[in-house]
């Protein structure tokens, strides 16, 4: 029986691998050829797909991408026994662009079977949680805090700090709150992993409810993630049957249990404090800190608020050791970071490697420049929050301290490439505008800063009295930088600023002859 | 709008019961209730808000800020096209900007014949593949025109 493996993430569903999947089942079938189609994640190689990869004594041979005209082609190529073929791409583990990763995080991603628990454990899966179950407590944070893992969400906080505050708070209930509410656009990490490695996901936060003592823990996902939140859900409950998950984890008589919820399309929610309001049924509105969540949280309880990129590292920490893990990256950026190369280039997709590496070799090594072979004008970095950088700026390290000293953040570590179709006030102008959509409304900074801003954009876009306009814009970026309540608003000023520090040229508009905007 | 029948006046006194054991259930029924509708009634709102301990005002708050929730039915068919950063550095603004010009709507309205609803949103997560969208809940990467053609002829001929 030969073994195909084909990608049912939605990424690689989008570009017809579902559809590629079944004319290669029904084209065996015809033939008569024995083939089991095993589903996995993506690898993230994007501009590779939809592929297929066959198993064979050299390894998994891929071909791709893959038109339905070329399947019959395949099939009379012998490609099931990895023969030659113009979409031969070999062993995906020579391709420079994964050979050239370090993929801690994503070991497993596009290689297993993301719902069976046997592929998982064969590929190293619960060896963390079961050195933790060995450990007491404060060693098992003590190596969370070794490894220098940093939330991966965006705010980079410590995660063993977090977990050391949460361990030492007294309550009759803790609980562990996964945030998969991955909302920056030019980002996908999150989902790929719950799509192509969910139980690494649910491992992550048994391990951390046993480490600072919480029995219960929920995984937000949005809803514009269903594929994500079926896999997940469907993968809890087959945790739930091997005893991963339940009233006594691996027979250790220690509980953990796990429940998904669905988010409703608020960006905001993002956002640990709206999201914990929004867990509990209500708005989505940010909380004012302090309390911090790590003492008064979910349901007013201490409460474990992590990415999912955070969580999943940890059991590759457990089972590899903290140093291990500090051993890679650059400054107080240790350990990996899964990039999210994305919008207008030609290899877009996954690259997971340490800290440190440059904005060039990312765009210009792995991504190969635009899709469109149009010059480059810009990179947006760490999502619709995250600064706008020029070509001439393509060496900056990707670290969080690095990208700080240029005012701009690594976020959730999304890169989106733009050529020099780009007009950076039109995207200033999309920064209040998304900012006014996704406002939570709270504080009147960010709700009605973002709609000051649009009009103000406008007013520059149409030449009107440009000197008095970008004086607004100034004095408006300060103030929501200062006094907004959390970074939606806070930080909505750095796509803008960027654009205009590095981009004057095309905020500079003829004047329209018109009546005036007020 | 529709008015509820008894029947499901009945189908919403469950799927609330089907929840009420949940922490925090008020945004799953909500999904639930506009699985089962393809919108959230306003005549659930009390119901919801009675059975959940909760002010009327406070379900009204809470089904009218997230994007999702739907106060009137959808059409036949929903296509979600992404607005978000990585869909505009690849030509997604005129793509979709197009498509709404040839069904003579806007962000968020149906076609006059009620097959096709377009809604925008911020970002589906396949950024990679982009400009990208969701038609009926099945992804749709390197979206152009004519992907968007076929799209359109499927809905007219259903």
């Amino acid at each position: 029986m030969t073994r195909v493996f084909i990608s049912r993430d939605a990424a690689s569903l989008s570009l017809g691998a579902g559809r590629m999947a079944s004319m290669i089942a029904t084209e065996a079938l015809a033939r008569g050829l024995p083939l089991e189609v095993v589903p996995t994640g993506s690898r993230g190689l994007f501009w590779l797909e939809p592929l297929v990869e066959v198993e064979t004594p050299e390894g998994r041979i891929a071909y791709g991408p893959i038109r339905p005209s070329d399947v019959v082609g395949l099939f009379d190529a012998d490609f099931l026994s990895g023969s030659a073929h113009p979409l031969r791409l070999g062993r995906l583990e020579d391709q420079a662009y994964l050979s050239r990763q370090t993929r801690l995080t994503f070991a497993r991603c596009g290689i297993i079977d993301p719902l069976s628990i046997e592929d998982y454990r064969a590929h190293g899966g619960y060896a963390g949680l079961g050195y933790a179950l060995s450990l007491e407590p404060q060693a098992v944070v003590d190596e969370v805090k070794l490894s220098g893992l940093r939330g991966r969400g965006g705010a980079g906080f410590p995660t063993g700090i977090k977990w050391d505050t949460v361990l030492h708070a007294e309550a009759d209930q803790k609980y562990i709150v996964c945030n998969a509410d991955e909302g920056d656009s030019g980002t996908f990490a999150d989902r790929m992993l719950m799509e192509g490695d969910p139980f690494c996901l649910i491992e992550g936060m048994t391990i951390a409810g046993l480490a600072v003592g919480a029995t219960r823990g929920f995984i937000y996902i949005r809803s514009e993630y269903p594929h994500a939140y079926r896999a997940m859900s469907e993968a809890i409950r087959i945790a739930e049957k091997a005893g991963y998950l339940g009233s006594s984890i691996m027979g250790s008589n220690r509980a953990f249990t796990l429940e998904t919820r669905l988010g409703a399309g608020a960006y905001i929610c993002g956002e640990e404090t709206s999201l914990l309001e929004s867990l509990e049924g209500r708005r989505g509105m940010v909380r004012a800190k302090p309390p911090l969540p790590a003492l008064e949280g979910l349901f007013g309880r201490p409460t474990v608020v992590n990415n999912v990129l955070s969580l999943a590292t940890v059991p590759w920490i457990l089972a590899k050791g903290a140093r291990a893990y500090a051993d890679f990256g650059m400054g107080r950026s240790r350990g990996t970071l899964p990039i999210q190369l994305a919008g207008n280039v030609k290899r877009g997709g996954l690259i997971e490697i340490a800290f440190g590496a440059t904005l060039r070799e990312i765009v210009e090594d792995y991504g190969g420049g635009t899709a469109t072979g149009r010059p480059l004008k810009a990179v947006q970095v760490g999502g619709p929050l995250g600064a706008y950088f020029p070509a001439s700026m393509l060496d900056i390290p990707l670290d969080y301290e690095a990208l700080a000293a240029e005012k701009g953040l690594l976020g959730h570590g999304g890169i989106v490439v733009f050529d020099d179709n780009v007009d950076l006030s039109r995207q200033a102008r999309f920064a209040f505008e998304f900012c006014a959509a996704e406002s939570c409304g709270k504080c009147t900074p960010c709700r009605v800063g973002a709609v000051r801003g649009v009009e103000v954009m406008d007013r520059i876009m149409a030449g009107i009295e440009p000197e008095k306009n970008f004086e607004v814009l100034d004095d408006l970026c300060t103030l929501m930088t200062d006094a907004s309540l959390c970074a939606m608003g806070g930080l909505t000023p750095v796509p803008v600023r960027s654009a205009l520090t590095h981009f004057p040229e095309d905020f500079v508009k003829p004047p329209r002859i018109q009546a005036a905007a007020e | 709008m529709p008015q509820l029948s008894q029947a499901d006046l009945k189908r919403v006194s469950e799927i609330i019961a089907a929840h009420s054991s949940l922490d925090g259930p008020a945004v799953p029924i909500l999904h639930a209730l506009q699985e089962e509708f393809g919108y959230v009634p306003e005549e659930t709102l009390s119901l919801l808000a009675s059975a959940l301990n909760l002010s009327r005002a406070e379900i009204h708050g809470t089904v009218t800020f997230y994007h999702d929730f739907r106060s009137k039915p959808a059409g036949k068919h929903v296509l979600k096209l992404c607005r978000a950063e990585a869909c505009q550095a690849m030509n997604g603004p005129q793509i979709a900007e197009a498509l709404l010009t040839q069904l003579g709507i806007t962000w968020g309205e149906t076609t006059p014949d009620g097959a096709l609803t377009v809604e925008g949103v911020f970002c589906l997560g396949l950024c990679a593949c982009a400009p990208s969208g969701l038609y009926d809940g099945e992804p749709i990467g390197r979206l152009n025109a004519e992907l968007l053609e076929a799209v359109v002829q499927e809905v007219r001929g259903a």
